[in-house]
């Protein structure tokens, strides 16, 4: 449509552009710019080149970082979309009790990650919690889930996958509901078995939304920040600081501006790159949604 | 050959093993809740006797009256409410204007502004927060509630979600309002609006329960009880030291999560529409 007066279009839009802008854009541009600068927030910055980019490779802590963040979201997604997909599948059904038992897993995804995170630490605790005690009562033995470097970053991703399988099993519900009915009824009349409904007619229409799924929930767990403020503080040892801790770490407790700042840039970076992969697997799914 | 005996033997079989799954995944999902309610409602001895009970002795609100004693918990409520719907609000109000003029105006640079507000969407809070943290600092705007609500006063998200809804919307009616002689503002928030509300209303509560929530970006910006929100005053009630009391933890746990679980339960379809627009879109 024409617009009533050529000036209008620009009106409507610019106050999400200045938003946009101011809260997006910009700071984006200046955490590029206070990448190359030493600064404390109390004297003023100086100018260091790409000193804090050579010191992050160069002590090896932007690998570990990346790697850290890396295998608790591989693991975070991997666990989530397989039991986000299994839940779908199984309760994909009419009845109030189905309806009740899909809200319940689903509830986990709204509910704050402080309450969450505080109850998961309640239930691991060493000595009083639920989990260790039961373990111990059946004479199974029992891990320090939360103290263990070698452990704690799988607990947390253990815990974050009972807060989103939810989610995955939310968009797998939606996606079951696009596959007709009349196809797998066809295939039950053929005698085809329901794993054999499922895995040649159901897997190959869905797996452009397990692709979706997938990409999402890498690049969400990537943002992982509450979860290990609440249960671990980075800890023991680092072993669960990922990349949004140690740039918390880097700006409020050693008032390191400039490398919090350059550790944002290769972050993003990575968003950007994971958010490609995530293009390129869309595509891919809607060429196979049209050859089929 | 298969019977019908063997047949229906195979289907009680079936609906035992799906009962089983159903059994386990409400264990799995709801026992954490249940017990999150039975140590809120616990005293402390019940909460370290070994083994532990499964039900507390009886309704113990020690719990409960310790939260309300260690932390302002009426005003940090009031602060989330406040912040949870002026964000969402905000969001709504611009998101309006913004998503007919990328679905309904031609005009030089749409493609562009389209593309912009996209972009924005692979630009998260994690990765904005120190240069906003920066910049506010010297305007005085930390420990302020503008700091909470105005970084998230348009949502990419919600631009896009109102843009698409707007295109559905047939142009007759637009050139109708015109010829009546309504403003490009009536036909944005009088006409369009209610035409387009089940996504308003999608988009309202999915960020109001976000927001709700959120930890990340208030502990970042604020440091002072003032502003604080409800998931910052949780989280403190166990660095302060609780230590074992997990009474009080868990009873300030109940205090956060109730209020979104019930609204999770009265608006379930409608959140998970905007849940699952985003995997549509």
């Amino acid at each position: 449509m024409r617009a009533a007066k050529p000036w209008h279009p620009y009106a409507l839009l610019l106050p999400t552009a200045l938003v946009l802008g101011l809260f997006f854009i910009y700071p984006l541009l200046l955490a590029g710019y206070r990448s190359f600068f030493a600064w404390d927030l109390l004297t003023e910055p100086t100018f260091v080149g790409v000193a804090h980019y050579r010191t992050l490779i160069g002590s090896g802590e932007l690998l570990a970082v990346a790697l850290r963040t890396l295998s608790y979201g591989v693991v975070v997604v991997t666990f989530s979309v397989t039991f986000g997909l299994a839940l779908a599948v199984a309760l994909n059904r009419q009845g109030a009790l189905y309806a009740f038992v899909r809200g319940a897993v689903f509830s986990a995804y709204i509910v704050s990650w402080v309450a969450v995170g505080l109850l998961w630490l309640w239930i691991l605790d060493g000595e009083a919690g639920v989990l260790s005690r039961s373990l111990r009562a059946i004479g199974l033995p029992t891990a320090d889930w939360l103290s263990d470097p070698d452990v704690a970053l799988y607990t947390l991703a253990a815990v974050t996958v009972w807060k989103i399988t939810g989610y995955a099993m939310v968009i797998f519900l939606a996606g079951l509901q696009d596959i007709p009915k009349s196809m797998l009824e066809a295939a039950a009349l053929d005698g085809a078995n329901r794993w054999r409904r499922f895995w040649h007619i159901t897997w190959p229409l869905l797996r452009p939304t397990v692709a979706f799924v997938g990409t999402t929930s890498l690049i969400l767990s990537f943002q992982a920040f509450d979860i290990v403020r609440v249960m671990t503080q980075g800890g023991p040892v680092k072993s669960t600081t990922v990349f949004v801790y140690a740039i918390y770490e880097q700006v409020f407790m050693n008032l390191r501006v400039g490398r919090a700042s350059a550790l944002t840039v290769v972050f993003f970076a990575l968003l950007v790159g994971l958010t490609m992969v995530q293009l390129w697997a869309w595509r891919l799914g809607a060429k196979q949604r049209v050859a089929t | 050959m298969m019977g019908p005996g063997f047949s229906r033997g195979a289907s009680r079989l079936a609906r035992l093993a799906s009962w089983t799954v159903l059994v386990l995944v409400a264990l799995v999902w709801l026992g954490p809740y249940l017990w999150m309610v039975s140590t809120s409602l616990k005293t402390l001895p019940e909460i370290v006797a070994a083994p532990a009970y499964p039900l507390p002795s009886a309704l113990n609100l020690g719990g409960y009256r310790e939260v309300f004693e260690a932390v302002p918990v009426v005003r940090y409520l009031l602060n989330t409410l406040f912040m949870a719907t002026a964000i969402a609000t905000l969001q709504i109000v611009l998101a309006l204007p913004a998503g007919y003029a990328l679905a309904k105006l031609h005009f030089v640079g749409r493609r562009a502004a389209f593309v912009l507000v996209l972009s924005c969407l692979i630009i998260p809070a994690q990765v904005t927060f120190v240069p906003v943290f920066t910049m506010l600092g010297p305007l005085g705007l930390v420990n302020t509630m503008a700091a909470l609500v105005l970084p998230f006063g348009v949502s990419a998200f919600g631009t896009f979600l109102v843009r698409q809804a707007m295109l559905a919307v047939p142009d007759e009616i637009i050139e109708a309002a015109r010829l009546d002689g309504a403003s490009e503002l009536t036909i944005v928030y009088r006409v369009l609006g209610p035409i387009v509300q089940p996504t308003l209303a999608a988009l309202f509560l999915f960020s109001f329960v976000f927001h709700y929530s959120d930890y990340f970006w208030p502990l970042m910006m604020t440091t002072d009880d003032r502003v604080r929100t409800l998931p910052l005053a949780v989280a403190l009630l166990r660095e302060q030291g609780t230590g074992v009391r997990w009474h009080i933890v868990m009873a300030g746990n109940v205090i956060l999560s109730l209020p979104i679980l019930a609204l999770f339960a009265l608006t379930q379809r409608r959140i998970l529409r905007a849940v699952t627009a985003r995997a549509l879109a």
